[in-house]
């Protein structure tokens, strides 16, 4: 009976802590693993399905029971793709656009938020608010009045058509004042004491400095503009100013039939393909950035 | 000097944001069609047809569902995410990258791609439900399954901001605290309905408005996926507003329904703000 007294103490210490690890492992897999393996299948497959489908055959993509591979790859949806719609044209417009509009938006995001950090200026505390109510001003709101203002200056069917309203920013303003505050004070009161100029202390110091946060707001930029398509799509109806997302629904206009798909989902890797290989690269900028204002209120 | 740095944007702004909220209101009075040189002034007239078309109810009640389907599943299932990312696992770095990579992704091809996987002949979807044993319903021409199609491609598509969003605030949940209530005896979810559901709610807060803002705005995958198809049964207000003017050239109308939506996201942002943000807990 001495041993039956003694065991009952004994045994449960190790076996709890032996069943709380067990139970930790389970809850790190039911809890942790499984619904991130799950929400990553879900991201990943329908990526690599589209990449998949645009290597099919025609006849492959049609098949029934279904094909899920392909037998060879095949490159001819890029080709049909490229001449129905000549992506070429369409890959160079949405080049140009994204290149102009990200840089003019840097530009103009890191002039304003020096003007407002650095400048005096009475009504400084209004522009702000102006701004930040710009922030929040539905955009999709000004669809008429823009086409028309846009129309009158023969800016239908042009690349600057596409850029210009989009060009004003509130977002990048806001973003890099918050940098440009978060600056000591006595880097840019040492350059004023040496008589430089505002244009020489923004470009000598204070962009140098916060290059991270310029760089941020250029790729949020840069990914914005080339997904932009409700503007592009209204204010352009000529296929060789038009972008490749309005491009791409102009394809899946013109193309019909099942076996359509395999060219669509070729234009669909060209216009994904891009800003996927930009996010591999470059995400911890990019989702920095996007969710800067969440995260500090 | 302060006008030659910031004046270009400052125009920019003005000329592009705020002067189009007051020439849409102008533009709402009128009877023009896009493009005409000549416009009848109607006053409310647009406004009146809208209020005492039947449709608009259906864009009123499609639009609500799409609203609230979206904004509800992307946070619940954030958050549900979130949690799992923020166990001790292994690539959660990675992780985090794939789920957030569909929200930097074109609306068109996104919703191109699952178009092709919703194809009710030859799409994954229906081969994988065929292997089950069952036929899906018919996505591309059922009002209700088509609105639910959307809905599902628009919560993946977002589904990994409102994660890492989350992820970053759960991240900044006192472990101490934690760690007091398992002493107490209290478990694992009560803990996380207790302890860290409110403590998160100025994030679920500022969730709940900017998703909602970008809903009701959505149109890419809309257009691309059923063009507010069939009969309707995708058309929300801000869809209604670009079939208006530049498809069917209604200008005046389609003014009418920018300036009626206008108003339903500030009453929409006011209302979330005077009700729920007095149950936030800013710790």
């Amino acid at each position: 009976m001495s041993t039956v007294a003694t065991r009952p103490a004994a045994v449960p210490r190790t076996t709890r802590r032996r069943r709380e690890t067990v139970r930790g492992t389970v809850s790190t897999a039911l809890g942790g693993y499984l619904p991130v393996i799950l929400a990553t299948t879900v991201v990943v497959l329908p990526l690599a399905w589209m990449v998949i489908a645009s290597i099919k055959q025609p006849h492959e993509l049609v098949r029934l029971p279904i094909q899920w591979l392909p037998s060879k790859p095949y490159a001819g949806n890029y080709l049909e793709a490229a001449r129905t719609v000549s992506f070429g044209r369409l890959f160079l417009n949405s080049a140009l656009v994204t290149a102009f509009g990200a840089g003019v938006k840097v530009v103009l995001a890191v002039i304003t938020a020096y003007a407002l950090v650095f400048i005096r200026f009475p009504a400084k505390r209004l522009v702000f608010v102006l701004i930040l109510v710009a922030l929040m001003v539905p955009p999709h709101i000004a669809l008429v009045p823009n086409y028309t203002l846009i129309a009158q200056l023969g800016g239908r069917n042009t690349l600057w058509g596409i850029v210009l309203p989009g060009l004003g920013t509130a977002f990048g303003t806001f973003l890099l004042r918050q940098q440009f505050l978060s600056l000591p004070r006595s880097i840019v009161e040492a350059a004023e004491l040496d008589g430089a100029s505002h244009l020489r202390r923004l470009v000598a110091i204070v962009a140098p400095v916060s290059a991270p946060a310029i760089a941020t707001v250029a790729l949020i930029s840069i990914v914005f503009e080339w997904n932009e398509y409700l503007w592009p799509l209204i204010i352009v109806d000529d296929p060789n100013a038009m972008t490749l997302p309005v491009g791409l629904t102009l394809l899946q206009n013109s193309e019909s039939g099942s076996a359509a798909w395999g060219v669509l989902m070729a234009g669909t890797v060209v216009v994904i393909l891009p800003v996927l290989a930009i996010f591999a690269v470059l995400q911890r900028w990019i989702v920095a950035g996007l969710t800067q204002g969440a995260v500090t209120g | 000097m302060f006008l030659a740095f910031a004046g270009p944007n400052l125009v920019l702004i003005a000329l592009f944001t705020y002067r189009p909220l007051l020439t849409n209101v102008y533009y709402s009075t009128l009877d023009w069609n896009l493009g005409s040189r000549t416009a009848t002034p109607v006053g409310f007239g647009n406004y009146l047809r809208w209020f005492r078309d039947p449709t608009s109810l259906d864009v009123l009640r499609v639009t609500a569902v799409f609203t609230v389907a979206t904004v509800g599943a992307t946070l619940l299932l954030g958050l549900l995410l979130a949690t799992a990312l923020n166990r001790r696992i292994r690539g959660r770095t990675a992780a985090r990258a794939v789920v957030f990579a569909p929200y930097v992704l074109s609306g068109v091809g996104v919703g191109l791609v699952w178009l092709f996987i919703f194809d009710p002949t030859y799409g994954a979807l229906s081969a994988l439900l065929r292997l089950w044993g069952t036929t899906g319903p018919d996505w591309y021409l059922d009002r209700s399954w088509a609105l639910v199609m959307v809905i599902v491609v628009y919560v993946w598509k977002n589904l990994g901001y409102a994660a890492v969003v989350y992820l970053a605030a759960l991240q900044s949940v006192p472990q101490d605290v934690l760690d007091a209530a398992a002493l107490d005896g209290a478990g694992a979810l009560r803990r996380f309905t207790r302890i860290t559901v409110p403590l998160l709610s100025p994030t679920t807060f500022f969730l709940m408005v900017t998703t909602m803002l970008s809903s009701l705005q959505s149109f890419d995958l809309i257009q691309v996926m059923t063009k507010g198809g069939p009969l309707d049964g995708t058309t929300t207000l801000m869809y209604q507003v670009y079939v208006e003017a530049f498809v069917n050239g209604r200008a005046g109308y389609s003014a009418a329904v920018a300036t009626i939506l206008f108003v339903v996201l500030l009453l929409a942002t006011l209302l979330q703000m005077r009700f729920l943000e007095r149950k936030v807990h800013y710790a």
